[in-house]
């Protein structure tokens, strides 16, 4: 859900980043965060446990620039990947205008990427959204490890309904901006629709 | 989408910010802030300067957003009031129009019985804004223009917001 503030001339939107449990999620984040200029981000909250695992949400505001006079701000979230932090999930997904799915490459993670994403389109239903229409991009995340799978492989199973979709190194950076990029232009452009 | 954009004109804007100020000044409260629901920041009046506003909007849509699931866990429909007590300064928060968050924040110039007075009476008055901007919604009003300034968006636009 949109909000346009024709008083303040600002449009805000919320994109929310999703996927299995220790997937990259707040490493995507973190990165933006580091790469953005300070006049252009707010500060980045994270409700993590001491082990640094995201307990309820990470928040980062980005003012991305001004669009018909309008400044355009981006608030980005995780969720907490972990199985049974669902409740906290949904509630996050609440007001969401896209969603980043990040999956881990490994092998042995892909039944988690499935599950995940599962949960997500269950969960956006609970919130009257459908991920067959809602701006959505997926990440195959952690290329560089050795035990990554191929990535027409897992377009295969993964791959939704043709989303853009990329390939990334959080830790690093490949990737992340694209990721973000696509799906913000992607909300942008459904906000032409309306 | 799920649910329709949240759109807010400037008529109603003024309205909240007065009835805010207003409820500022009468609760002797530093600061007031009214939030959407999913985490933005719709107006503010006091002392608004010296807290991070972007942060506490989020962080309280999360605070109410966890709370009203943990009311409906053991059956409530929700917790409708909220407060923090801090040694100098403390925040109440509560619901306003089933969609807003209203946070006061005070400290020891004020106290909790007049800031839930204030706070009562100043909900019937936004809980009014909200009704006409609700119902502006529903006719698609909106003053002076085209029913959305982004129908005109060109990819351009769009491209030119992420070529840092």
């Amino acid at each position: 859900m949109t909000f346009i503030n024709y008083a303040s001339k600002e449009i805000n939107c919320k994109i929310v980043y999703y996927g299995p449990g220790l997937g990259g999620k707040t490493t995507n984040l973190q990165y933006i965060y580091n790469k953005t200029s300070p006049d252009s981000k707010g500060k980045m909250i994270s409700l993590a446990t001491e082990a640094d695992r995201t307990l309820f949400f990470d928040f980062l505001p980005l003012d991305l620039g001004s669009i018909r006079g309008f400044t355009t701000r981006f608030h980005l979230y995780t969720v907490p990947g972990q199985v049974f932090y669902d409740a906290s999930r949904k509630l996050i997904l609440k007001g969401v205008d896209g969603v980043v799915f990040v999956a881990d490459s490994q092998e042995e993670r892909m039944e988690a990427n499935i599950e995940s994403i599962r949960n997500l389109e269950a969960n956006l239903k609970e919130h009257g959204y459908d991920l067959p229409t809602i701006p959505y991009a997926l990440q195959f995340n952690k290329r560089d490890l050795p035990g990554a799978l191929a990535v027409d492989q897992m377009y295969r199973v993964l791959n939704y309904k043709r989303e853009p979709t990329f390939e990334a190194v959080a830790t690093t950076g490949i990737g992340v901006f694209d990721t973000l990029k696509s799906v913000a232009k992607q909300i942008l452009i459904e906000l032409r629709k309306r | 989408m799920g649910s329709a954009d949240f759109i807010l004109y400037e008529e109603e804007y003024a309205s909240l910010e007065e009835a805010l100020r207003r409820l500022r000044q009468e609760a002797n409260a530093k600061a007031v802030f009214l939030i959407d629901k999913n985490g933005q920041q719709i107006a503010a009046a006091g002392e608004i300067e010296q807290f991070d506003a972007t942060s506490l909007a989020s962080l309280t849509a999360g605070n109410v957003a966890a709370t009203d699931g943990l009311a409906k866990l053991i059956g409530e429909r929700e917790f409708s009031v909220l407060f923090h007590e801090g040694q100098q300064d403390h925040i109440h928060i509560s619901i306003v129009a089933k969609r807003a968050i209203l946070v006061v924040i005070f400290d020891e110039r004020s106290s909790l019985g007049l800031v839930r007075l204030r706070v009562k009476r100043a909900s019937v008055d936004l809980e009014r804004i909200f009704e006409t901007m609700l119902q502006k919604g529903e006719r698609g009003d909106s003053p002076g223009g085209p029913a959305s300034p982004f129908s005109e968006i060109t990819d351009e636009d769009i491209d030119a917001l992420f070529s840092e």
